[in-house]
């Protein structure tokens, strides 16, 4: 009787805590974090493992549904984000990505569900009253003010005195290092310089939450990555939780305590930028982030993979015998090495000089692998594929599965051309 | 290299139609009948100050109020869709392409004492009112006539303010009515001096209406000049006086209008 009622009370907290750990979808396998009852008790009651508990969520969506001119853009669409936090939401075009961040901030109303802030409902506040700032995409500074008025825009609305505007806005400008621009006009300002005012303005209204709607898209390379070390030190520095959008996965990565992957408006995968990349959950997110070499296989046993026709050790486990499963295979994880029987070979289809590396295309049986490496090698040469397990990882199928094909091409546009023609050979070649 | 000769049509044209009709004008001003020259047409314009004034003041007051029943129409019709837009826009534009004296003589039949609406008044059984030949009428005359100028710039003008800078006043904080003061009448100021511009150069200049609403009474600047042309006093040099009077108060306007707009941004506006 005592064990049931104690269960009771014990397995949610424990259904709560594996799903912290699996980060927010517990129908997903755990693989190398799966602990014991034991060891899952000793987490609960320290301190570290009260405070990811408790960790409240600054924003939250819940069930967020809504549609532009009937097409659906999110279903269901449920999302915490943590305080302080810096969560980037990476996707590809149209995945509803700029649309969760509008509905965040009080642009766009959802048809239905709603978003919570600090556990207060705001899904009908209007979006000056949300303590959330936004940073636009074409950054929408003020034509008709200068540089100090577009700043101080947000204090004198809410009625601050002339000084604690005076030096506020000249913090601002310091952070973001435009000191002395207080009286250019807008107009005068490069790209860069305009995003920077459009940081400074939305700073200075002391916002908890700062959304940044793809703000680095207009800039060139070499200032974007300078701006997105500002971007990680001001957050940093002043504690204040990003929101950021984009579709450029090196800068997710680079920047992120968290990355959200979307996809067709649903969430594909959460993790850090380390997770993510390392152990992507499904075919679209191994696809996106970085490059991969996606094959089909099947799982054996525990530790033991099949696939172009071979079996491989590898560290995944956790599936059922003989599990169709989708292969993952960095090319960067891949080395070269003379042919034999023991390991994969194929024929060098043609070789890109990409200066920190050699992008290789191979043929495997009519199959296009990529291969990085810093090891040159000429269009032609028969090679073999050193794997170590450790490059091999292992994912359910999904509804993605068989749809990024092998990398006869990089894009989906080139796969439509080419549909019908070189494939039908390639089968034949086989 | 941009090619000058290109710019010849130009220059030939310019200097026909502009330049030759306006030294026309100053020569014709400053002569007598028999081509002496002299100084007592411009004097006697001074008889006339009164025209003048009451032509600037009803000018004014038309201008006035062309912009506080124009603002509003313009503001509805840049938040409509953008179909609705054009087809309002249309409704708008489309009196302009009727006729202007047609226009003006159906005030007439609308506001004589016997006219459409006192008739409609009698019948409710209101007393009659007079509006006939009074300044109210010229002035609605004016309205009438003008509001789409007004209408126009101010449309072009609202509808290109970036939507996302509305959103980013919000998000600053600023509610309706302050991200209208703060943010879209002064970034709709271009559009209000080229419409104040574009109504009260020609209301000042007007001849036709005040004289078919106005009556005799009335009379402004626009009379005077038509009465020393077509009428039976005719007085070309006095005539071309009162032009060149005019020409110049109209400069001295455009002046004033020119230093409320610091930055330029309504070059394309202004018309001499």
């Amino acid at each position: 009787m005592a064990w049931l009622s104690a269960s009771a009370v014990w397995l949610p907290q424990v259904k709560k805590l594996r799903k912290i750990l699996c980060g927010g979808q517990p129908e997903n396998k755990v693989r190398p974090k799966m602990r014991t009852v034991k060891q899952l008790a000793q987490l609960y009651f320290t301190a570290k493992g009260m405070h990811r508990l408790e960790k409240q969520a600054i924003v939250s969506l819940k069930n967020i549904a809504i549609s532009f001119d009937g097409e659906p853009v999110l279903k269901d669409f449920s999302l915490d984000i943590g305080d302080k936090e810096f969560v980037t939401l990476l996707g590809p075009s149209g995945c509803g990505k700029t649309t969760t961040l509008r509905i965040i901030g009080g642009f766009t109303r959802p048809d239905s569900g709603d978003v919570f802030f600090k556990g207060r409902k705001i899904t009908n506040l209007p979006p000056h009253k949300r303590e959330v700032n936004t940073i636009f995409q074409k950054y929408a500074l003020f034509p008709h003010l200068n540089v100090y008025d577009n700043v101080a825009f947000g204090m004198r609305v809410h009625g601050k005195s002339e000084r604690e505007i005076k030096s506020k806005v000249s913090d601002m400008l310091g952070m973001v290092n435009l000191q002395g621009f207080e009286h250019r006009g807008v107009n005068q300002l490069s790209g860069g310089q305009q995003q920077r005012v459009a940081i400074a303005r939305a700073l200075a209204n002391g916002p908890k939450v700062l959304l940044l709607d793809e703000p680095l898209g207009a800039l060139d390379m070499k200032l974007r990555k300078d701006m997105q070390n500002e971007l990680k030190k001001i957050q940093e520095q002043t504690g204040i939780t990003f929101l950021f959008v984009t579709h450029d996965q090196e800068e997710a990565l680079s920047m992120s305590d968290e990355v959200v992957v979307m996809d067709k408006g649903a969430i594909q995968q959460i993790g850090t930028p380390l997770d993510i990349y390392n152990e992507p959950k499904n075919a679209f997110v191994a696809d996106f982030i970085g490059e991969s070499n996606i094959l089909d296989g099947r799982m054996r046993e525990d530790y033991l993979v099949e696939f172009s026709g071979r079996k491989f050790r590898c560290e995944d486990k956790g599936f059922r015998a003989d599990e169709p499963v989708d292969v993952v295979i960095r090319p960067e994880d891949i080395g070269i090495i003379p042919p034999d029987e023991n390991h994969l070979s194929g024929i060098v289809q043609n070789v890109t000089f990409k200066g920190v590396f050699y992008e290789i295309i191979v043929d495997v049986h009519g199959f296009k692998w990529m291969i990085q490496t810093i090891n040159c090698t000429t269009p032609g040469t028969e090679i073999g594929f050193n794997i170590q397990p450790d490059g091999i990882h292992v994912m359910h199928k999904s509804e993605y599965s068989g749809t990024f094909g092998d990398y006869s091409s990089f894009s989906d546009e080139m796969d439509e051309s080419v549909t019908g023609t070189d494939l039908e050979a390639e089968g034949a070649a086989t | 290299m941009k090619s000058k000769s290109a710019a010849f049509p130009y220059l030939v044209w310019m200097a026909i139609f502009i330049i030759v009709p306006t030294a026309l004008v100053a020569i014709f001003a400053f002569t007598d009948r028999s081509g002496n020259f002299t100084l007592r047409n411009i004097e006697s314009v001074g008889q006339y100050s009164n025209v003048f004034l009451r032509s600037i003041w009803l000018g004014a007051i038309a201008t006035l109020i062309c912009l506080i029943l124009g603002y509003p129409l313009a503001y509805i019709i840049s938040r409509a869709h953008a179909r609705r837009q054009n087809v309002l826009i249309m409704l708008v534009m489309l009196p302009m392409w009727m006729n202007f004296l047609l226009r003006t003589y159906a005030w007439m039949t609308l506001l004589e004492d016997s006219g459409l609406i006192n008739r409609a008044l009698n019948f409710l059984g209101l007393p009659s009112l007079h509006m006939i030949n009074t300044p109210g009428a010229v002035v609605l005359g004016m309205v009438y006539n003008y509001i789409p100028y007004m209408i126009l710039p101010l449309y072009s003008v609202l509808t290109k303010i970036d939507p996302s800078v509305i959103e980013a006043a919000e998000d600053l904080g600023a509610d309706g009515k302050t991200v209208f003061l703060r943010v879209t009448l002064p970034m709709s100021m271009p559009g209000i001096i080229s419409g104040v511009t574009m109504v009260f150069v020609p209301a000042v200049s007007t001849f036709i209406i005040s004289k078919m609403l106005g009556g005799g009474s009335n009379l402004l600047i626009g009379d005077l000049i038509d009465m020393q042309f077509l009428g039976s006093a005719y007085n070309p040099n006095l005539g071309s006086a009162i032009s060149l009077v005019l020409m110049v108060l109209i400069l001295i306007c455009m002046g004033i209008m020119n230093e409320f707009d610091e930055n330029g941004a309504s070059e394309g506006g202004l018309m001499v």
